[in-house]
């Protein structure tokens, strides 16, 4: 009980840091948003005016203290580009963003967890290399050139979606599949040869312990002895760096959402970006971070659930 | 026994394929089979020849070439971003492990704050502030990298603090600067080299990423991964653009990969 005390209140004192990096960052860069509205032969009078309207002239402590308090309340500002209020330019995105992530989260997690325990139910010796050569393989595609290489085939040569185009599950949610299907397994992919080989390496490490001999020694057939012993200890590192690849997925999804043009948070940061829309930038960068705290912390918990050494320190 | 000749065998390949790259990247500073940004309307998109190994882009220009230009972009991008991040993550994590106390629990916090945020995120944050270019993406990445390579070391320093050689380095009347220098950083290297090795990789990876999407390396620099995204507009009518700088990316990071694993492997046992 103090140790979830502890790290929530941890994760809270994260926040706050990330909150106020992500709105100093902003503040301190050169580039005035009022010269990109106003054009720079606007008169000294309506910069002012401008200024005043966006809060710029008030203190920046002040602004940090009205930012924050709008932003709990999911008011982040307006946008400078857009001329709407930040929180509904990210309404649609973010629902995006998120089922890109689920999507590719289920993917790994039903793909490399059977995967790597079917690979560890006997030795194969020229199985486990060849495994350990496709994985280490995999693992050195960027996502990005595999989303690419699959508009190629599944896009331009199958026709099975139009890159370019992307349909959103409340439009027409078969159709959709393919949009959403392809992009998940690009970000995935890597990520499924990295938790294939975490598991893999733990569950050797295991099977070298003392208490599987004792195991074997009792009767227990290799495919039970993992079942009920070892899988249980072998698990708990690759929970949590599935843990920490839900955190990253975010990431990959930036990168990913523009090769297959998918409408959501990480193009909008992109363009933001490219913009100077500092409010929108801000926002996204505090939820993609408020995401990541939250994963991390929620990881740590499970972790210290799964083992309960994990709660002495 | 078996392991340890099977990471030797990792280190080996990754060296031989990296060293490979290294070279052409090296060479492509003085020379290049055609000049990387001469244009020639006659040959656009021509196929893979002898002539053009990679075949040609829109302008006509020699894609191998121009490959070899965007890995010596890559490497020189990596190899900044890595010494930034290590030299600085390195003196971070060595004061704070080594000394401990409350500047050690506030960067740690502010350690954590910052590794929250996946690196190229962190990243595309800094290019917004820097603004484009080949020496900002390497500051950005570069920092956007301190807090992985400070963790690190700052385990290291704090397990290696209490052991009887830095104790009896002490006793002896060493200075804690000759330490941290002579006695305890020279005992991170098994676990500091890996760590540089894959901070590369990462760093390969980013840089790609970045150009790809347009906001790292800008003309007349080239770049592998905005060459990707240009080709990803000529996909039918030149499959040889995209596929064979794919491949040059995937064989960069692959090669460094090996080595980063196989060390990382002698390190286990």
């Amino acid at each position: 009980m103090r140790y979830t005390a502890k790290k929530l209140a941890m994760m809270l004192l994260t926040m706050v840091i990330v909150s106020f990096l992500a709105f100093l960052a902003f503040q301190i860069i050169p580039g005035d948003p009022t010269v990109r509205l106003l054009g720079t032969d606007a008169t000294a009078e309506s910069v002012a005016l401008l200024r005043a309207e966006l809060g710029l002239d008030r203190p920046f402590f002040v602004r940090y203290a009205a930012w924050m308090q709008g932003a709990l309340q999911g008011d982040f500002g307006r946008s400078y580009s857009y001329a709407m209020p930040v929180s509904e330019l990210l309404a649609g995105k973010i629902g995006i963003t998120a089922l890109l992530t689920a999507v590719s989260f289920l993917l790994i997690v039903t793909i490399s967890l059977p995967a790597g325990i079917l690979l560890c139910v006997r030795e194969h010796p020229r199985l486990d290399r060849a495994a350990d050569a496709v994985n280490q393989l995999i693992m050195a595609i960027p996502p990005f050139f595999t989303g690419i290489l699959m508009t190629l085939v599944f896009g331009l040569m199958l026709r099975w979606f139009v890159p370019g185009s992307f349909v959103s599950p409340s439009e027409d949610f078969w159709r959709s599949a393919a949009y959403l299907v392809f992009p998940a397994l690009a970000i995935a992919l890597p990520r499924i040869a990295m938790t294939v080989k975490m598991l893999r390496a733990s569950v050797r490490g295991e099977l070298t312990k003392d208490y599987v001999r004792t195991a074997y020694s009792r009767g227990n057939s290799r495919w039970q002895a993992l079942c009920h012993h070892v899988l249980r200890n072998a698990v708990v590192p690759t929970v949590a760096f599935l843990a920490m690849t839900a955190a990253d997925l975010v990431a990959g999804s930036v990168v990913i959402e523009q090769v297959f043009s998918v409408p959501g948070l990480g193009r909008l940061l992109l363009t933001s970006i490219a913009n100077r829309d500092f409010p929108v930038v801000q926002a996204i960068v505090v939820i993609l971070a408020l995401w990541v705290v939250l994963v991390n912390g929620a990881a740590d918990l499970l972790n210290q659930r799964l083992d309960p050494r994990l709660r002495l320190s | 026994m078996r392991k340890m000749k099977q990471s030797r065998r990792m280190i080996f390949g990754g060296m031989i394929l990296s060293g490979t790259m290294a070279l052409l990247a090296l060479l492509s500073a003085v020379w290049t089979p055609y000049s990387p940004t001469a244009m020639s309307g006659a040959e656009k998109f021509a196929p893979p020849s002898w002539a053009h190994w990679f075949g040609t882009d829109q302008f006509g220009r020699d894609i191998f070439s121009r490959v070899m230009c965007g890995m010596g972009t890559t490497f020189f991008i990596a190899l900044g971003t890595v010494l930034i991040g290590a030299l600085i993550g390195i003196l971070i994590g060595a004061v704070t492990g080594y000394f401990g106390g409350w500047i050690d629990e506030a960067l740690m916090r502010l350690n954590d704050a910052l590794t929250a945020f996946p690196s190229i995120l962190l990243a595309l944050v800094f290019i917004a502030l820097l603004g484009f270019g080949k020496y900002n993406v390497i500051l950005a990445l570069g920092v956007a990298f301190i807090p992985s390579y400070a963790r690190v070391v700052r385990t290291e320093f704090a397990r290696h603090r209490e052991m009887t050689y830095v104790r009896s380095a002490r006793l002896m009347g060493a200075s804690h600067g000759r330490i941290m220098l002579r006695h305890i950083l020279p005992n991170t290297t098994r676990v500091l080299l890996p760590a540089l090795v894959i901070g590369f990789n990462n760093a390969v990876l980013a840089e790609a990423g970045m150009s790809y999407l347009g906001i790292g390396v800008k003309a007349p620099d080239v770049s592998l991964g905005y060459m990707l995204s240009e080709s990803q507009g000529y996909m039918m009518t030149a499959p040889w653009y995209v596929l064979c700088t794919g491949a040059v990316i995937v064989l960069l990071i692959l090669g460094v990969s090996l080595i980063g694993e196989g060390l990382q492997e002698r390190r286990g046992q």
